[in-house]
C-alpha cells in the first residue's frame, strides 16, 4: 500500500474513535441532563427531601457537597502543594522518595468502598469525630491526596530548570524561587489537577456513605454559628451529599417520585460539577494572567 | 601539565590581579573531576573569553564562579575563588550576597514568566530596594545599559516571553545588571541568535566592560576573537594556554591551542 493512503486510513480510524467517544459522552450527558431538567425548579435546588410524600427537594444536599468540597480542598490542596512541592524540588532521589511514589501511587488506585470502611473504623469510630463532613472530607483526602501530589510534584519538575537557575543566579532563596518563579508557571497544571480531584468529591458516594453519612439533620439556613448542631457550617454534624441522595433514593427512595429526584438530582450533580469546572479554569486564568502578566495560559 | 602564560607583562598583571582570581580550582562531579585545579585572573575591565572542545570543563569552571554547582548534587568544589581578598569557596560564605555581586547569562534566554518590567525589577526589591520610583530607575538604567530601552520602554507591563529571542537575550542581560553585579558571566550567550542580534550583544559586551569584569563562554572563535582582552583555552579539564587574546590567536605557545583554533580538531 501506499504510504499516503496508510496515513488517509490511520486518520481515518483516529477520527472515528475520537467520534465516537465523544458521542458517547455528549449522549451520557444529555440523557442525564434531558432526563432531569423537567424536574429541576428553584423549589427543588432549595426545598429538603421527603420521605414518603411526593415533592421534596435537594438543597441540603446540594449544600453539602458544596460544602464538603471546600472541607476537603481545605485539608488537600494545602497538604497535595507542600508535599508534592518537596517531592519535586527538596527531596533528594533515592529509595525514600521512590517508596513516597509507590505508596502515592497505591493509595490513588484504592477501590473507594475500602477507603469507606477504613474510614468508619478509624476516623469515624477509634477517632470518634462520627458521622460527619469532617470524616468524609478525611475519607475523601485518602485519594485526593496521591492526586493532588503528583500534579504538584509533575507541575513543578516541568518548569524548565533555566528558570530556578535565573532565580539563583540573582541571589534568590530557594524558598522565594519555589513560590515565585515556579509557582506561577506550576499555576494551570495545578489548577488542573485541583479541578480533578474536585470532581471525585462531587461524584464519590461509596466512601461517604460510611464516613459523612447518609442522613442530614434538619438545618436551619439562618443560623451561621458552626458550632450549633443545627447550623450548615457545622462540620461535626452528618452530612448527606448529593451522590449519595441520589444512590439512596434510587435504591430505597419511598416517596412516589423517587424516580424524577434521582433524575432530577443527577442533572443538578452533572450541572454543578460543569459549573465549578468552568469556574475554576476562569479564576485560574485571572490569577495565571496576574501572576506571569501573560495574556493566556500556555 | 602546566599552563603557557604567553608575555611576561600578562604574568605580572595575572599575578598582581587580587581582587577575582581562582586558585587551584578543581571542581568534581563525584569522583570524576571535571575541572583540574585551575588558576585564573580575570582583571579589571576586561572580557576573558573560556574556549575549547565540549566538555572541556569550561562551562563547569564558570559556573562555579557564582557557586552555582552547588545546586547539583554530588558536585564538589576544591581550591579557592578569591573576590575582593576574600575565598568566597570557602564553606561560610553567605551564597546569596555573594550572588548579587556576579552576575549570570545562559545559552538560552530565560527571562521568568512575568512583565518586562517585573523581571527587571524582582531582584532589586527582594534584595530590599522600596519604592516605585527607586526600582522604576534601576528598571530604566537596567534596560538602558543593556540597549533595550527603546525597543521595550511603551510596554513595560507585558509579558516577557512576548520578546523575540534576541530582545529576550538582552533582557536576561539587564536582569542581571539590575542588581548591580561586578562581574558577568556569561555562558555562549550569542550562541542560539540570529548574527544581528548576535552583534547587538557582542556591542554591548564591549560597552559593558568599562564598568565590570566580564567572563565569557564561547563556541565561536570569531567571537572570541572580537570581544575578549584575554583567552583561556580548556581542554579535557585542564588549562593549555591563557594570555593576551591576540597573542593566543596569532602565536600560540602550544600546539594543542593551535590546532584548536585553526579548527583542526575539537
Amino acid at each position: 500500500m501506499k504510504a499516503r493512503t496508510v496515513d488517509k486510513i490511520a486518520t481515518g480510524i483516529i477520527v472515528t474513535l475520537a467520534l465516537l467517544i465523544v458521542a458517547v459522552l455528549a449522549g451520557l450527558l444529555g440523557y442525564i441532563l434531558f432526563r432531569g431538567m423537567s424536574h429541576i425548579s428553584w423549589d427543588f435546588l432549595t426545598s429538603a427531601p421527603q420521605k414518603i410524600r411526593a415533592g421534596g427537594g435537594v438543597g441540603p444536599q446540594l449544600f453539602n457537597s458544596l460544602f464538603l468540597l471546600v472541607l476537603t480542598l481545605l485539608i488537600t490542596v494545602p497538604l497535595g502543594l507542600g508535599a508534592g512541592i518537596y517531592m519535586a524540588e527538596y527531596a533528594r532521589p533515592g529509595r525514600i522518595t521512590g517508596f513516597i511514589r509507590l505508596i502515592v501511587e497505591v493509595l490513588s488506585s484504592f477501590p473507594s468502598i475500602v477507603v469507606g470502611l477504613f474510614g468508619l473504623l478509624l476516623i469515624v469510630n477509634i477517632f470518634g469525630l462520627g458521622f460527619s463532613l469532617v470524616s468524609g472530607a478525611l475519607a475523601l483526602t485518602v485519594f485526593n491526596l496521591p492526586l493532588m501530589v503528583r500534579i504538584t510534584e509533575q507541575a513543578f519538575r516541568s518548569v524548565p530548570a533555566q528558570q530556578k537557575e535565573a532565580g539563583f543566579a540573582l541571589g534568590l532563596s530557594k524558598w522565594k524561587i519555589v513560590t515565585t518563579v515556579l509557582f506561577p508557571v506550576a499555576l494551570p497544571a495545578i489548577i488542573t489537577g485541583t479541578i480533578l480531584s474536585a470532581g471525585r468529591v462531587f461524584g464519590e458516594a461509596a466512601a461517604l456513605m460510611f464516613t459523612a453519612g447518609m442522613s442530614s439533620p434538619r438545618l436551619n439556613f439562618s443560623n451561621w454559628n458552626p458550632l450549633s448542631p443545627s447550623s450548615p457550617l457545622n462540620p461535626f454534624r452528618p452530612a448527606e451529599t448529593l451522590a449519595v441522595h441520589i444512590w439512596k433514593i434510587n435504591s430505597e427512595g419511598l416517596a412516589p417520585d423517587a424516580v424524577q429526584i434521582a433524575a432530577g438530582a443527577s442533572a443538578v450533580l452533572v450541572i454543578t460539577v460543569l459549573i465549578f469546572n468552568l469556574a475554576a479554569r476562569y479564576v485560574g486564568r485571572l490569577i495565571y494572567r496576574k501572576l506571569t502578566a501573560s495574556r493566556r495560559m500556555n | 601539565m602546566e599552563a603557557t602564560l604567553t608575555a611576561p607583562h600578562v604574568l605580572q598583571e595575572a599575578m598582581v590581579e587580587k581582587n577575582f582570581r581562582t586558585e587551584n580550582l578543581s571542581i568534581f562531579y563525584g569522583t570524576y573531576e571535571a575541572v583540574k585545579g585551575i588558576s585564573l585572573p580575570f582583571p579589571e575591565k576586561t572580557v576573558t573569553a573560556l574556549i575549547g572542545p565540549s566538555g572541556c570543563g569550561k562551562s563547569t569552571f564558570l559556573r562555579s564562579l557564582n557557586r552555582m554547582n552547588d545546586e547539583i548534587s554530588g558536585s564538589t568544589t576544591k581550591g579557592s575563588i578569591w573576590i575582593d581578598g576574600v575565598d568566597i569557596n570557602a564553606s561560610g560564605t553567605d551564597v546569596i550576597k555573594l550572588r548579587q555581586k556576579i552576575g549570570m547569562v545562559w545559552q538560552k534566554p530565560n527571562p521568568f514568566y512575568k512583565s518586562i518590567y517585573d523581571n527587571i525589577a524582582f531582584g532589586p526589591r527582594y534584595h530590599g530596594v522600596k519604592g516605585k520610583k527607586a526600582l522604576d530607575e534601576i528598571v530604566e538604567s537596567s534596560l538602558r545599559r543593556a540597549a533595550l530601552w527603546d525597543e521595550v520602554k511603551d510596554r513595560l507591563k507585558d509579558s516577557a516571553l512576548a520578546l523575540s529571542g534576541g530582545q529576550q537575550q538582552r533582557l536576561c542581560i539587564a536582569r542581571a545588571l539590575s542588581v548591580n553585579p561586578q562581574i558577568l558571566l556569561l555562558d555562549e550567550p550569542a550562541s542560539a541568535l540570529d548574527p544581528v542580534s548576535t552583534g547587538k550583544i557582542e556591542e554591548l559586551i564591549k560597552e559593558l566592560k568599562e564598568e565590570l569584569r566580564i567572563v565569557i563562554v564561547t563556541h565561536n572563535m570569531q567571537q572570541a576573537a572580537r570581544i575578549s582582552d584575554y583567552t583561556a583555552y580548556f581542554y579535557l579539564g585542564q588549562l593549555i594556554e591563557y594570555g593576551l587574546t591576540e597573542k593566543v590567536f596569532t602565536n600560540p605557545e602550544n600546539s594543542m591551542t593551535q590546532e584548536y583554533i585553526m579548527g583542526r580538531f575539537g
